[in-house]
């Protein structure tokens, strides 16, 4: 009976935000750049758990927590495979498949030491996805281009 | 509204471009006119660049406009610690039109974004020169009478030299052949490779710069530097490896073309200047007339 007690998981949240299907070995990645060690709310994290869809996956679930798009698209950046499921009263009220927009500002940082936003203050930093399915990204600045293994999420 | 001015090569469609080329060949039959009087360009140098700054402002004088600017950041207020943003929010007060070089990469597109003028990007370190992207196009169309269907082979530093990748990626709307020829420290970057394979341009990487002499329609040569290595006996091997000299021309094809940004150190031997097959000298000259066309074109005046 895995399938149920996964689903069993899930239900237990009274009201918040469940990270379905994260790639096992970017689950810690997740945790830290949504910057979760911080966060006072109640929060379950799975690792290594069997999946129908990826052989190894994670899951995080946190009470009374729901993202802002920005976040969703860090999160979209690094396991763009990862399901959002936005829980209320116990149901799941909404699942959100993560996409990632045709550019990212704020949430990334310049690779490149030459890159005017890494040498002039107060620039907000600006990213083209060139490449949704690898992740590859390009600097609206200095035109680097990123491959998402390299990426500096802030 | 500004219009935007040139920061890439990339924001140039294949119509702009022609468009380009057109214009700069009417100024090359007719270089001095007034389109630009009444009108102040500010060339700022952060960077010194002999050759781009009295290029830009032979440009400019020939069209009968003025200048302002400096020739090197220790001249600046940046200098003095000055941000960039705020020495172009000031200089866009005094002028129509700003061109710039600057050290820092991507330097050019902050500064068309903070500026109430257009920018024009004279090189932002190892990014972006567009101007002389067009140029070399312009060479190349006015020497082969076509920019369509040709073999090029760039020779040297193709790792590091931003000409290179600019003039690559704007040929794309041509159907150009591609002979990569570069020691194998100095190859061209996977980013490139896949590039031409996106546009289905066919190319291939050599070592030896012989096999490509008897084919090519262009000598594309860059300049291989001393910086890059750090076996100096590897560097002296290389050098004299790629040195173009006057004899090796003699299997080319007669509508062969040398071209190269300047300066050259080695990698053109001096009695390769008398061929009527070099062309590097007529290649900077029409860097008036391309800048003439950008200039004009920017501003929207022709």
């Amino acid at each position: 009976m895995k399938a149920s007690h996964t689903e069993l998981i899930v239900r237990a949240l009274e009201n918040g935000t469940v990270i379905d299907h994260i790639p096992a070995d970017k689950l810690f990645k997740v945790v830290w750049l949504l910057h979760l060690d911080n966060l006072p709310n109640q929060i379950t994290i799975g690792n290594n758990l069997e999946s129908k869809k990826i052989i190894c996956k994670g899951i995080i679930k946190i009470s009374d927590k729901f993202f802002e798009h920005q976040e969703l698209d860090k999160i979209a950046l690094i396991a763009p495979t990862a399901k959002i499921n936005i829980i209320k009263n116990y149901e799941v009220v909404e699942k959100i498949d993560l996409s990632l927009p045709n550019e990212v500002t704020e949430i990334l940082q310049c690779v490149n030491p030459m890159c005017i936003t890494n040498k002039e203050n107060g620039i907000t930093t600006r990213f083209h996805i060139v490449d949704k399915a690898k992740g590859t990204v390009k600097c609206h600045y200095c035109e680097r281009i990123i491959n998402q293994e390299d990426l500096i999420l802030k | 509204m500004k219009s935007n001015g040139l920061v890439s090569i990339g924001d140039y469609t294949k119509e702009d471009i022609l468009r380009i080329l057109d214009l700069a060949a009417q100024f090359e039959k007719n270089p001095n006119t007034k389109l630009l009087e009444g009108k102040v360009i500010a060339t700022l140098f952060f960077e010194p660049s002999t050759r781009t700054r009295l290029s830009f402002e032979t440009a400019v004088n020939r069209l009968g406009g003025r200048v302002i600017g400096f020739s090197d950041a220790a001249t600046s207020s940046s200098s003095k610690g000055e941000t960039l943003k705020d020495t172009i929010k000031m200089v866009s007060n005094y002028v129509d039109l700003i061109v710039m070089r600057h050290p820092v990469e991507g330097a050019a597109r902050y500064a068309s974004e903070v500026a109430s003028v257009p920018v024009i990007n004279a090189g932002d370190g190892a990014n972006q020169h567009p101007t002389q992207t067009m140029l070399d196009l312009y060479s190349i169309k006015k020497t082969q009478g076509r920019l369509d269907n040709l073999i090029i082979s760039m020779v040297g530093d193709l790792k590091y030299g931003r000409t290179v990748h600019s003039l690559l990626m704007a040929m794309r709307y041509f159907n150009p052949t591609y002979h990569f020829v570069s020691p194998p420290e100095l190859r061209i970057p996977e980013q490139y490779k896949l590039f031409c394979d996106e546009n289905k341009i066919s190319y291939d990487e050599l070592e030896d710069i012989n096999s490509v002499l008897p084919v090519s329609d262009i000598l594309y040569m860059t300049r291989v530097q001393q910086e890059r290595f750090t076996d100096l006996i590897e560097y002296e091997k290389v050098r004299n490896t790629y040195t173009l000299r006057n004899s090796m021309l003699d299997v080319t094809k007669d509508n062969l073309r040398i071209l190269h940004p300047l300066p050259r150190i080695t990698e053109i031997a001096d009695d390769v200047d008398e061929n009527p097959k070099a062309y590097y000298f007529e290649q900077a000259r029409n860097g008036v007339f391309a800048r003439q066309a950008v200039i004009c074109s920017t501003l929207g005046l022709v």
